[in-house]
């Protein structure tokens, strides 16, 4: 089951630059949350920061609370614990080029010292499975390297291998952004079966796929949350003007 | 203006047959050495080859026939000294210049010190670890001959291993980052696999370039005319027995030191081919 998640006050810096002020928001356990913006507004280092990939860039910083539940990520845990807990997607598939796609699969449980076989297999073909990628791949598994795919097949096994370490949260920046139409509508598909299991924070520059696909989004602009809501109220009757702005195409 | 369009793309042409052919002149100049070289060895070395080449030991002087196969099996035991030396350490230091140290002070020192290590002349290195463990010791010795092979591999290995895991892309770290695997498991497990078809050809390179080396090799290893396989006693190698014949005044020795000469490239072509093959038989379809 997916888990809720509560940001406090969370400010984020990459050196002296400011890229996150004052952010406060509540992501419902089990719904998709959509996140929108003009580039550089601090969508991504938010994702970033609620699995605490931001800190890996060592110019970075972070204040603030993000509580997973009852635990407060900053406080309460270390950075490779919620990064199980809380999987991440990226803008551009990013498989392990040398592995095959079953290892890529189960690289995440693999490496942190699982090593039932069995168990393994089947957590492959369910996670595969889940991502709608296990019929095509399926008489390959160890034969192919997991860059041999297309660019929509490889962002479907990203997905599989961050839903093989059972995440209850699922972190998506731009998933779709580098595929084409077809790719991208079966990601979005995904996203929706998804959903029941776990919850979804998705970075999105395509406004449609937010309404598509989300059933909350937050607008962002200048590191600042402008409005969060409910996706409908925010594209059609949004409470500020600078989201009426962005939604409608006036900048950005 | 059909004319004067076709005399362009006549002028286009003209410039790709240009650049295509300097091209091609400029790889047959690079490749034109080596097969000069192997020719050559071949057309003096090859009618002194026999069986008895790799199995005897050299004869005396005026004795006709003899081999070096302990300068082989020598050479084999340097190496593998040398090679247990230089891999891991290389590889170590690799792996801290471009994981764990970037950006340090301790980290340029290092890179500075191998590539200072790097120019630093065989013959200098050979007289170093003779100071170091022939003068100690009191006898020149296989293991300090491997030392000396070995020092002379460290700053290769070191700064390819760098380079390539620098070329491994930051979205694989990130992955693997993401999935809660700790750092020092993402580097090695992911990274250092990613790079390892680099890695391989740098220690190979290493290698390549150590197996001829002749002058660290006269104030430590010293060479030997018969058979030895204890490490602490002085021991044959190729290219010290081929300095040795080379320099002789008798026409038999320089026969058989052309042969060894033959034979030392050889078995370096075919050690580097075998890594390479071994090396490349596990990598899946589509791997990059």
């Amino acid at each position: 089951m997916g888990i809720g998640i509560e940001v406090i006050n969370l400010n984020a810096w990459y050196g002296t630059n400011h890229t996150l002020q004052d952010i406060n928001l509540n992501i419902p356990a089990n719904h998709a949350t959509a996140l929108i913006g003009p580039s550089g507004c601090g969508k991504s280092t938010f994702v970033r920061c609620l699995n605490r990939m931001h800190e890996t860039n060592p110019i970075a910083r972070v204040t603030g609370k993000v509580m997973f539940g009852d635990l407060d990520i900053y406080e309460d845990c270390k950075p490779v614990e919620i990064r199980r807990r809380v999987g991440m997607v990226f803008q551009r598939p990013n498989p392990f080029p040398t592995m095959s796609i079953y290892d890529n699969v189960c690289a995440g449980l693999k490496l942190n010292g699982y090593t039932n076989r069995r168990a393994l297999e089947e957590i492959v073909e369910k996670s595969l499975r889940n991502s709608a990628l296990w019929d095509e791949v399926k008489d390959d598994l160890k034969k192919k390297s997991g860059a041999s795919l297309s660019g929509g097949q490889q962002q479907r096994l990203c997905i599989a291998r961050a839903l093989a370490v059972d995440p209850e949260v699922l972190l998506m920046d731009e998933p779709a952004s580098a595929l084409d139409p077809v790719s991208t509508s079966k990601i979005e598909d995904l996203i929706f079966q998804l959903k029941s299991q776990y919850t979804i924070v998705i970075v999105t520059h395509n406004m449609q796929q937010a309404a598509r696909v989300a059933e909350n989004t937050g607008f962002f602009l200048n590191g600042r949350m402008v409005e969060f809501d409910s996706t409908h109220k925010i594209f059609t009757n949004p409470s500020d003007k600078r989201t009426e702005d962005y939604i409608t195409g006036r900048f950005g | 203006m059909p004319t004067e369009r076709k005399l362009r793309a006549q002028i286009r042409a003209g410039i790709d047959g240009a650049a295509t052919g300097l091209a091609v002149i400029s790889t047959l100049l690079v490749v034109a050495p080596l097969l000069a070289i192997f020719a050559y060895l071949l057309y003096k070395g090859a009618s002194s080859l026999s069986w008895a080449f790799f199995t005897d030991i050299p004869k005396p002087v005026g004795e006709a026939g003899g081999g070096m196969a302990n300068a082989i099996a020598g050479s084999g035991i340097l190496l593998a000294i040398g090679s247990l030396i230089g891999v891991p350490i290389g590889i170590g230091g690799g792996i801290f210049l471009a994981e764990f140290g970037r950006g340090t002070k301790m980290a340029n020192a290092v890179r500075f010190t191998a590539d200072v290590l790097n120019g630093v002349p065989s013959i200098v290195m050979g007289i170093a670890v003779y100071s170091l463990i022939v003068v100690p010791q009191g006898h020149f010795s296989a293991l300090s001959g491997g030392v000396a092979l070995g020092i002379m591999m460290i700053p290769t290995v070191c700064r390819t291993t760098e380079e390539m895991l620098l070329m491994v892309p930051h979205a694989v770290r990130e992955a693997a980052l993401a999935l809660g695997v700790p750092n020092w498991r993402s580097v090695l497990a992911i990274t250092v696999k990613t790079a390892s078809p680099g890695i391989i050809t740098g220690c190979m390179l290493a290698f390549a370039r150590v197996a001829g080396e002749t002058a660290p090799l006269i104030f430590t290893a010293f060479g030997n005319m018969g058979w030895s396989s204890n490490l602490s006693e002085p021991i044959a190698a190729l290219p010290l027995q081929i300095y040795v014949y080379a320099i002789s005044p008798y026409d038999e020795w320089h026969r058989l030191a052309w042969a060894g000469a033959l034979v030392l490239i050889v078995l370096i072509v075919t050690a580097v081919s075998l890594v390479r093959y071994v090396t490349s038989r596990g990598v899946l379809k589509g791997a990059s």
